[in-house]
């Protein structure tokens, strides 16, 4: 199962701020880091306000902003929803 | 010229210029449309995952929240109206005013008094010239609605649900707006915000799917708590948006028929003065032939 990338999503309010597959996102949560690798349990957590960043397959990153928002893990699928989200 | 006549250019004249005025706007409308259309669907990935994951915590948990459970008596209940700032779009304001005042007499059929929130400038004229209170107002950029309106919206409906009756909250809250569902079609809505039926949407899986047993972090509870007032916004700003595109729309039917009147209108007159012109010309000719008659015979 580990073998397929997250198909991840930063979605804010007034549009899809960025899609695609990653192998690992690392986000912060009210609770404290979380790292998300394939096959994680689902998840419902809130995040604390600051950065989400994304390890593409080809092992690129990508830093997304995203302000009071979710992250949501199940069967792969990793949304992040916020109100105010933005690559930096 | 005839007086007559004169009358008749007039009128064809101001038609050309309403006209002109309709098609210039008509042509407006629908560039805008377009635009309004592409933001509705731009929003829509937020508004579904966000209803996913209220959907997934109702579903996995059985925790009552204020915000979806039932009161046992309803006293006060709110209506939204979503209307445009500017007229000329058809029935599109009074459409969605009709319902809501419907709605209002159903609901005080039902024992509850009705408070109104406003969201633009037509509903606004509406109540205030028939000196009726409501409970705020939010005017400008309907049209273009931005988000922080609909944050500014929903925080306030929650502030005023979240008090009690007593203090002048309400127990229940709907929403009435226009509905985008094709260009030529824009149908008034009635959708009840507060308390929350979140259960009714829940996400049936698909085939050899098994339905996510969630974690939550930190836990049910505050997810819940931070999730539904950003599922009501979500809810808020999806009805705007769906409003400005319907308003695009209706304004560009409403004058896209003013158009067609106005030609019309200048066909008819057109052929009226045309009438009147030949009328004129016959009764010169037939003075010129009777005077000249009249100077032959006279020389006789």
């Amino acid at each position: 199962m580990a073998g397929a990338p997250l198909t991840v999503s930063v979605v804010s309010a007034d549009q899809e701020v960025w899609s695609g597959e990653a192998t690992m996102v690392v986000a912060r949560t009210v609770e404290g880091q979380i790292g998300i690798l394939p096959g994680h349990e689902p998840l419902l957590a809130i995040l604390a306000s600051g950065e989400v960043r994304l390890t593409l397959p080809g092992g690129e990153k990508i830093v997304a902003q995203a302000e009071d928002g979710f992250l949501s893990v199940a069967n792969n699928q990793v949304t992040i929803v916020a109100r105010k989200a933005g690559l930096v | 010229m005839g007086a007559q006549l004169r009358v008749y250019r007039q009128k064809i004249k101001s038609a050309q210029t309403m006209k002109k005025i309709t098609r210039a706007m008509e042509l407006i409308s629908a560039s805008r449309i377009q635009k309004a259309r592409a933001r509705v669907s731009a929003s829509t990935p937020y508004s579904q995952s966000i209803t996913r994951a209220v959907s997934a915590v109702a579903t996995y948990s059985n925790v009552a929240h204020v915000l979806t459970t039932e009161p046992e008596k309803i006293e006060r209940a709110a209506v939204v109206i979503f209307t445009s700032d500017r007229g000329l779009a058809g029935a599109f304001s009074s459409q969605v005013l009709r319902e809501a005042e419907s709605l209002s007499e159903l609901l005080r059929s039902q024992g509850k008094d009705v408070v109104y929130f406003l969201v633009g400038r037509k509903a606004v004229a509406y109540f205030g010239f028939r000196r009726r209170a409501s409970e705020r107002v939010w005017t400008g950029g309907t049209d273009q609605p931005q988000f922080e309106i609909a944050r500014e919206i929903s925080e306030s409906l929650l502030e005023t649900f979240l008090r009690d009756a007593e203090d002048g909250g309400v127990d229940e809250i709907h929403v009435v707006f226009n509905r985008f569902v094709s260009m030529v079609t824009q149908v008034p809505q009635v959708v009840r915000l507060l308390p929350l039926e979140v259960v009714e949407g829940v996400e049936e899986p698909g085939d050899g799917q098994v339905l996510p047993l969630y974690e939550f972090e930190p836990d049910v509870e505050t997810v819940l708590d931070a999730l539904l007032p950003v599922y009501i916004e979500s809810r808020v700003f999806n009805a705007m948006l769906q409003s400005a595109a319907a308003e695009h729309a209706a304004r560009q039917k409403a004058m896209q028929s003013a158009a067609d009147n106005a030609d019309k209108l200048i066909t008819t007159f057109t052929r009226l003065s045309n009438n009147a012109r030949q009328t004129e010309i016959t009764s010169q000719i037939s003075e010129i032939v009777g005077g000249a008659d009249a100077l032959s015979s006279a020389k006789n």
